[in-house]
């Protein structure tokens, strides 16, 4: 299978460790994967706005360059969302190019789950752990369950990281409550943005958990900032670094870093 | 139409609440606690999200159709003896209920909870006609007593502590001086209220539903007030939206069973009334059907399926936002996700920030019992405002530009590259400064010696990378 990796654009520019656990993991699995080189962003930032149309050449530039693969793997939620649930707005109902592309784009641990089957990942990561539930993967991609619905889901985020050998889930009272990140949002409604992203740490630190993992960059930026400023306890890891054998950041919520 | 509404700033009008850390603590804590009791009686169902799914089609079917239940609930209603009348907007609502107080000589009103007269601004109409109006719900009491507005569609109150209300009630209705006792301040308003009730010469209420097979209407409250309320006086006022229709007498139970649950957590409201005409051939029943702006609503494709509301305040409690924030901070009559979706339709310049005041989790969406999908219209409608250029021109601009960057690679590596370099060597008081919204809480992220890109160029491919050349 030849799949294309979609790196969004600030873990390429910021985090880049998180693109590059994402590759080797996927090459652990046996995938061939490249990196189209031309690829900057998906249009979400433009989009969630409102600036459709600033999102629209975008959207249509990343169709040009990522179709022609089999599959497209993204290590982020919300970007995933974005070109499988939003995307249509910007091509025809009957663009075939789009909708194939569309229905093969993947969230990574929905890839690793669904489409490659995986139930296990060797390694080791002997840690308590806690998890954050980013948005868009739970309640646009259905990565989870969502506790508002009553429809009994896979978590499967979690299912991957439960995998590794010695690994403690520690349980947080609100399971899938909003970081408060929210794109634009942390910084045109700042105040409760930070109100909402300290409340979630402060659950994750209640929980007794050393590091919170989240299958999106952008919600631990949001925390990870918080946490730094005040200094507070706790580290912050993408699940591919965690699922790729990397170990917990020395420094407190720094993520693994390159 | 009435004259334009003052511009709502969510973000400056939430600052206060927000950062007032154990009130909005506290406030938090008190509707989540809320949304866990929603969340039991919903596990509680086995059949939970079937009624989700059938209440949504019962309300999509009902808007499709809805001039024809119109006319049958009015031609159903006039026959058990109520009287129907139609207000195009809130001036017509108000004026045909000032006028039916006014034909029967009435100075003295009592008022259930209904957030349509809220909507129709009757209270201050009324008293400026000099008609006294009492709230009879204990909640909106408290907040009328108090010259405020409700902060929540279902617990008008939520945003006042136990002490505050004590303040009040020893304020207007003598209680001691610093009585927080909950069940004190209760007995308080009761017998404040019992009073009112018998004095009482029309009774005004909302509605939570109306059938079009039975002509009927069906009030839920928890407080026995509505009930009270009209079983007293002679006549009896019932405001309602013309979405708030079912087209059966069966759909009922599917609605009623969501409703509490998910607005209060409870299995059912202590009071389910019915009323199918007036009481007896002394009394009247009047019904006012109120379009203000619903039409046009139904007009939309996008934001048709708001007309699904049926006002439990789910989507209040479960909010992020709203919790935090407190319901005041949207300053209309609606606040909230649904509220947020709402005021723009009304009056899209004034209500620009709200779609806005979110975060875009979708936990509303998921919540909602009649499936509105919440976040998809409050990002629908940041696109409309964009398009009738209501978004401020600065973000406007930064987006265009950041539009521009994203389509050129090459240009966009070097931005990067430089924005690296320089959160590395500038000092920490430069690229942290107030300014800076991002920084004034947060630290920005540690900036790494290279992209991924870059990386990938060096290591997996035969390229160099275009920083380094």
């Amino acid at each position: 299978m030849n799949v294309a990796l979609f790196v969004p654009c600030y873990i390429d520019q910021f985090f880049p460790d998180v693109a590059i656990a994402t590759l080797e993991l996927l090459e652990s699995q046996g995938v061939n994967v490249s990196f189209p080189e031309n690829q900057t962003c998906c249009g979400q930032p433009m989009a969630n706005t409102g600036c459709t149309a600033d999102a629209a050449p975008v959207a249509r530039k990343f169709v040009e360059i990522f179709s022609g693969y089999d599959a497209v793997v993204c290590p982020s939620g919300s970007c995933t969302s974005m070109i499988r649930n939003h995307y249509g707005d910007y091509f025809a109902a009957d663009d075939e190019r789009f909708l194939k592309l569309r229905d093969n784009t993947f969230e990574l641990c929905e890839f690793l789950v669904d489409q490659l089957g995986v139930r296990q990942i060797e390694g080791r990561f002997p840690h308590r752990v806690s998890i954050h539930s980013s948005c868009h993967g739970l309640r646009e991609l259905r990565l989870a369950g969502s506790s508002e619905q009553m429809i009994p889901r896979e978590n499967k985020l979690r299912l991957l990281v439960e995998s590794l050998d010695g690994v403690e889930i520690m349980p947080i009272t609100r399971q899938d409550e909003c970081c408060g990140f929210g794109g634009t949002f942390a910084v045109t409604e700042r105040e409760t943005s930070v109100a909402m992203g300290l409340d979630r740490v402060q659950d994750h630190v209640g929980s007794g958990s050393e590091v919170m993992i989240a299958g999106d960059m952008s919600c631990l930026m949001h925390m990870q900032g918080l946490i730094r400023r005040r200094d507070m306890p706790m580290r912050v890891m993408h699940v591919a670094e965690v699922l790729a054998g990397r170990a917990l950041p020395q420094k407190k919520a720094v993520s693994a870093g390159y | 139409m009435s004259t334009a509404l003052p511009i709502v700033d969510h973000p400056q009008a939430a600052k206060e609440f927000v950062t007032n850390v154990p009130r909005s603590h506290w406030h938090d804590d008190s509707l989540w606690f809320v949304r866990t009791k929603r969340d039991r009686q919903a596990q509680s169902l086995p059949e939970w999200e079937y009624l989700r799914e059938s209440a949504s089609a019962i309300k999509r079917h009902t808007i499709a159709n809805l001039p024809d239940y119109l006319q049958e609930f009015e031609a159903n209603a006039t026959r058990m003896g109520a009287v129907v009348h139609w207000a195009a907007d809130a001036d017509e609502h108000n004026e045909i209920v000032l006028e039916l107080l006014q034909k029967n000589h009435t100075q003295r009103i009592i008022k259930s909870k209904s957030m349509l007269t809220e909507e129709c601004g009757l209270n201050e109409f009324l008293i400026e006609n000099g008609i006294d109006v009492v709230d009879t719900d204990l909640g909106e009491r408290i907040v009328q007593l108090r010259g405020e507005t409700p902060s929540h569609i279902v617990l008008p109150a939520i945003h006042i502590k136990k002490e505050e209300v004590g303040e009040t009630f020893h304020r207007h209705l003598g209680t001691r001086k610093g009585e927080a006792d909950p069940q004190v301040l209760t007995e308080a308003a009761r017998g404040h209220l019992r009073g009112k009730f018998l004095e009482g010469e029309v009774g005004i209420t909302g509605v939570n539903f109306g059938i079009a097979e039975t002509g009927g209407i069906v009030v839920c409250t928890n407080e026995g007030n509505a009930d009270l309320g009209v079983s007293l006086p002679r006549i009896h006022i019932a405001c309602m939206g013309i979405e708030k229709l079912i087209p059966r007498f069966e759909n009922l139970g599917v609605f009623t069973r969501l409703l509490a649950r998910s607005a209060t957590g409870q299995p059912i409201t202590s009071y389910t009334s019915h009323f199918h005409g007036p009481r007896d051939e002394n009394s009247e029943l009047h019904i006012v059907l109120v379009d203000n702006g619903r039409s046009r609503i139904r007009d939309s494709d996008t934001f048709r399926d708001a007309l699904n509301c049926i006002r439990c305040g789910a989507c209040m409690n479960t909010c992020p936002v709203y919790r935090r924030s407190g319901g005041h901070s949207y300053q209309a009559t609606v606040p909230g996700p649904i509220g947020s979706v709402l005021g723009p339709t009304k009056d899209m310049k004034a209500h620009k920030s709200l779609p806005y005041a979110c975060s875009l989790c979708g936990s509303c969406t998921d919540v909602c019992p009649v499936k509105i999908p919440l976040h998809h219209q409050l990002l629908a409608w940041r696109g409309v405002l964009v398009g009738k250029r209501l978004l401020a021109w600065n973000k406007r601009i930064g987006m265009k530009a950041a539009s521009w960057l994203f389509r050129h690679p090459r240009l966009f590596f070097a931005a990067g590259y430089m924005a690296r370099t320089a959160l590395r060597y500038l000092p920490h008081s430069l690229t942290h400064n107030r300014l800076n919204e991002w920084a004034i809480d947060r630290e920005l992220p540690e900036p790494p010696k290279q992209s991924f890109r870059a990386w990938y160029a060096k290591n997996r491919s035969e390229k160099q990378p275009e920083e380094s050349r």
